[in-house]
């Protein structure tokens, strides 16, 4: 038996809405079957994993936290990977920008001032926009792979940020521990709500989404981004400069990952310290590929993704599945997700040894 | 003294350069495989079972490359057949090897493993420096210096690395000529798997003879980026990899030594170096275009 | 299509069929959560033994849940909540970078009781925890002063925090109150957990000519390394012997477990209030491993340090102390407060390294 796929003249709009549900329906029944192995029982494992997070309304702000910095660096990053550039260095510029946002608070831990957050956040914007600035000086100026750079640059960053926290920005009074002095309050992101702890991060990566969305579907620009994807050729007929849009694309990523570090430190967690990501710049990268490079697909994504992260305590807690069990089914889901795409776009034949057409492929 | 330390350099640098090799193959037959830490991983805890229970280190390394290839197939599958985006596949491909090494592995920690004993080459051996050096090694480093020299062969010497690079280059062309480009990818991609099964293996059999959960410990995005530092030629990955091993003992070694310099610094160094090194070797427009295969990470269908 | 309508149809009943699962019980929850993987080999394996002995000791009174691999930061601070919601009475928060978010959560859930291992900020519902691992790294230091030949040892280190700093300076006071010349060199691996960087570092100081290797790192790694090597070595947080049988002198083994009893009966019983503790060999937070691979005299010798340390006769910060730079810190008989201990960020003489700052 053999899997041939066939173009569909147009993507099917059934299967785009089609599809995740069937890669929920697969990961259930998988998961399912995963966790009555384990001897665990099954519907209790998936309720605690899709359902028990989204039932009490503190959990919704939690999931509203954990999702806003995925959203903010995947719909920067959807525009790099759209027009063909590869940065994966996203973890580095969100170091960046919550090291450049942070320096106000940390350097003057007395101003008390409703001006500092608002300088802190394009602060934090321009840092991480500086940092991706160097693989897109280095692309444009040396050809040089943005992939390795950017993915380089994210080592040292986190290293600038573990010297920094450790050594010249350590609080004095904090017994030696690496860490800064806490924000002042008009340094720290406030609440949405008062029901909960989200916080502006949130708005401002809808925000970003639906402002990136506009600009893909309604103005030249997107259409630069798109063509020069494509075909760099294609772009230089119709004008664009592909050198150009090495710097868009990666400066905007850069100052949208540098948004989501400065937010994550000052709203979550309220001040530096020599982590401050559990890996939010890479997970980025399947967010913006599950959301399908949109926008608004991204910031479905997003809250999956943050889902499964709060599931996987949730099932951990009451009833006991490890956490690695709970990796382990995420991967399945974004499996499932990313193999259950491939009907938008082509249609699956299965092919049986007798019925062998014509042998090329 | 000195050949102490070329012996950990040489330990240090041997899983990356062989992943690397293994990953090297598949780029240039236009697949980008950023799961490279995902099949490592799962190469060790492989390796470092089967070892366990039939107390031979070399079934080990078999169980180890066969563990890689194997969970490289998912992605083959995924991104080959169902043409899925390659980049996000190989990303969550890392996920689920972490996960399901952990896994697999929770029995095994803090079990001693068997470690894999060097193999002396008779006469060689007995070079002075160079023979301890050299030819007093785990079969792990024979067998990627055999690599390096297999896969240059291969790949511009053989009719088939044409083909591989032939796909590579143009997928559609590739195509038109009548070669078989899925066939050939899922291949490639096995390969890479189970090399990087492989430099797992070395990690739970060689370099710390144990099992802990994530002992990867990144070394697997450091076997990509020298792929593309070598700019996909197989000698310069030797040369990258083996920088890289020394800047990083060089620093445990300069710290030893009392060389007052912020730690941080010195472990950023090998990371600035490679940048540093890539810009010299990418300056030259021209052979950075000749070797980067133009379909990397594109996907491939064939038209009926 | 159909097979999809299929699919489509079971899992709408799969979700259908979910039920709110959360029985009645009566058992009190006490509650962890883990930095590290509970099967590291380190110090989150070290927690969940105690976690394990404690479920043992209170069997059916207690249940004992656990969230492990918890990053620090803000999803530290949504797992302490939401184990604060499940219902725990008492909850073990068990590294250091979990102190804001553990003082955060119990703010908000006042009627709750948290621990905080290693920290120092302490509420009306949070106590903290802590273990006198130097006293163990005092030990040892006399131990490598009488094995080793060259008068040299190597230190693998982790973070130039004060936990660390001051083990060292443990370290290299005992092994000079033996041989007042003895120097110790320390490598920073930057790392807590990664075998091989950590066998890298055993090897760069084995090379530069140590033949006592110890570590702060939480990986068998250098103790493999050691028993290649030849040299001697002490294990770190667990029991190390099974990776040197022929190797370790003798193990700094956290067991939490003894706390964990004590302060979960306190509980039950009602007379459970915020402390700040800080135990030692004497209240068995720490134990040392049987000292192994070493002649009686020297045996003989770590056991009878043991003693008077549990006994409260020796402290191993004990004046005259000098710093590194050989200015006066601490005069003849004088002991340093606890505080200044806990804030240490400077090495005794003797230390062959420079801090890193």
């Amino acid at each position: 038996m053999r899997i041939e796929l066939e173009k569909r003249p147009r993507v099917s709009g059934l299967f785009s809405v089609v599809s995740p549900l069937l890669a929920l329906a697969l990961t259930l029944a998988f998961g399912a079957l995963m966790f009555s192995l384990l001897g665990k029982d099954p519907m209790d494992a998936l309720y605690s994993f899709f359902v028990e997070p989204l039932l009490e309304v503190w959990s919704l702000h939690e999931l509203a936290i954990k999702a806003a910095p995925l959203i903010l660096i995947a719909v920067g990053l959807s525009v790099c990977f759209r027009s063909n550039n590869w940065n994966i260095g996203a973890e580095g510029q969100f170091t960046m920008g919550a090291i450049a946002g942070s320096i106000l608070p940390v350097m003057n831990p007395e101003w008390h001032s409703p001006m500092i957050l608002p300088l802190m956040l394009v602060m934090g914007m321009i840092g991480g926009a500086l940092y991706a600035g160097i693989p897109a000086l280095l692309k444009t100026r040396f050809n040089t792979n943005e992939i390795l750079t950017s993915l380089m640059l994210v080592y040292i960053a986190q290293l600038y940020l573990d010297w920094l926290t450790r050594g010249p920005w350590r609080d004095p009074q904090g017994y030696n521990f690496p860490q800064t002095k806490a924000f002042v309050t008009e340094a720290v992101l406030p609440e949405i709500l008062a029901s909960g702890r989200a916080h502006w991060a949130f708005i401002f990566a809808i925000l970003a989404a639906i402002a990136v969305w506009f600009m893909m579907r309604f103005m030249l620009k997107g259409f630069e981004v798109s063509v020069l994807g494509q075909s760099e050729r294609a772009g230089r007929f119709a004008g664009f400069s592909a050198r150009r849009m090495v710097w868009f694309s990666m400066l905007l990523s850069g100052a949208l990952a540098g948004l989501a570090g400065i937010s994550e430190v000052s709203g979550s967690i309220g001040h530096l310290q020599p982590i401050i990501s559990p890996g939010y710049g890479f997970t980025a990268i399947i967010v913006a590929f599950l959301g399908r490079l949109n926008p608004l697909g991204i910031i479905a994504a997003g809250l999956v993704l943050a889902l499964t992260y709060l599931g996987g305590e949730a099932a951990q807690l009451s009833i006991g599945i490890s956490d690695k069990v709970a990796r382990v089914f995420q991967g399945l889901l974004l499996f499932f997700v990313l193999s259950c795409d491939t009907l938008i776009h082509y249609r699956i034949r299965l092919i049986f040894a007798g019925a062998k057409p014509e042998a090329r492929g | 003294m000195f050949e102490a330390i070329l012996l950990t350099v040489i330990t240090a640098s041997t899983p990356l350069v062989v992943a690397a090799l293994g990953e090297l193959v598949a780029e240039r037959s236009g697949v980008l495989n950023l799961g490279v830490e995902g099949m490592m991983i799962m190469g060790a805890v492989f390796a470092f079972a089967a070892t366990r229970y039939t107390g031979s280190p070399y079934i080990g390394i078999l169980a180890g490359i066969a563990g890689g290839a194997l969970f490289s197939l998912l992605f083959g599958f995924l991104t080959l057949t169902l043409v899925a985006n390659q980049v996000a596949t190989g990303l969550a491909l890392t996920i689920l090897g972490l996960g399901l090494s952990g896994q697999i592995g929770e029995s095994f920690v803090g079990q001693p493993g068997i470690k894999l004993q060097p193999i002396s080459i008779p006469l060689l051996s007995e070079i002075p420096f160079f023979g301890k050096v050299l030819f007093n090694q785990d079969l792990i480093f024979y067998l990627s210096v055999a690599l390096i020299v297999g896969i240059h062969w291969f790949l511009f010497r053989s009719r088939t690395g044409l083909k591989l690079r032939a796909i590579g280059d143009n997928h559609g062309s590739a195509h038109a000529l009548g070669i078989h480009v899925v066939r050939m990818r899922y291949l490639a991609v096995m390969f890479g798997g189970a090399c990087a099964g492989l430099a797992g293996a070395q990690l739970s059999l060689v370099y710390t003879p144990q099992w802990v959960e994530n002992m990867s410990a990144g070394r697997g995005w450091i076997a990509l980026a020298l792929v593309v530092f070598a700019s996909w030629r197989p000698r310069r990955v030797l040369a990258g990899g083996y920088l890289f091993g020394a800047v990083t003992i060089g620093q445990l070694h300069a710290q030893a030594f009392g060389i007052g310099v912020p730690t941080q610094l010195l472990s950023a160094l090998p990371y600035a170096a490679t940048i540093v090194v890539l810009i010299i070797i990418s300056h030259n427009r021209r052979t950075t275009l000749i070797n980067t295969p133009a379909s990397l990470g594109k996907p491939f269908v064939p038209d009926r | 299509m159909k097979k999809l309508i299929i699919a489509l149809a079971a899992s709408a009943a799969l979700l259908g069929g979910l039920a709110t699962g959360a029985s009645a019980q009566d058992k009190t929850k006490v509650c962890f959560i883990y930095v590290g993987s509970k099967t590291d080999g380190g110090w989150t394996q070290a927690h969940d033994i105690g976690r394990q002995e404690l479920q043992k000791a209170l069997g059916e009174k207690i249940e004992t849940p656990f969230l492990e691999s918890v990053p620090e930061g803000p999803d530290a601070e949504r797992a302490i909540e939401r184990m604060a919601r499940s219902g725990c009475a008492l909850i073990f928060t068990t590294s250091f970078g979990f102190m804001d978010a553990t003082i955060k959560v119990a703010e908000k859930f006042p009627d709750i009781k948290f621990e905080h291992a290693t920290g120092f900020k302490a509420a009306p519902n949070v106590a903290t925890y802590n273990s006198r691992f130097y006293e163990g790294r005092y030990i040892q230091g006399q131990i490598a002063a009488k094995m080793s030949k060259k008068g040299l040892a190597g230190y693998i280190a982790s973070f130039p925090i004060p936990e660390v700093v001051m083990g060292i300076n443990a370290f290299e006071l005992g092994a000079k109150s033996i041989n007042p010349d003895f120097k110790l060199k320390v490598v920073w691996a930057n790392t807590w957990f990664d075998p091989g960087k950590e066998a890298d570092a055993a090897k760069a100081l084995i090379d530069q000519g140590v033949d006592i290797l110890t570590q702060h790192t939480d990986t068998t790694a250098p103790m493999q390394v050691a028993a290649e090597r030849g040299i001697l070595a002490f294990g770190q947080a667990s029991d190390m012997i099974a990776a040197g049988p022929k190797t370790q002198l003798t193990a700094i083994v956290d067991t939490w477990g003894a706390y964990y009893i004590k302060r979960t009966n306190a509980l039950l019983d009602g007379t459970w209030k915020s402390e700040q503790i800080w135990d030692g060999l004497k209240d068995g937070i720490l134990t040392m491993a049987p000292y192994t691979n070493m002649p009686d005299d020297v045996k003989a010798m770590a056991e009878e340090t043991e003693a008077k340390i549990k006994s409260g006769e020796l402290h191993p910060f004990t004046g005259p102390i000098n710093k590194q730079d050989g200015s006066a810190w601490l005069a003849a008989g004088e002991k340093p407060e606890d505080g200044v201990l806990l804030g240490m960020n400077f090495y005794v003489e003797g230390v062959d390294d420079k801090l890193p700052q």
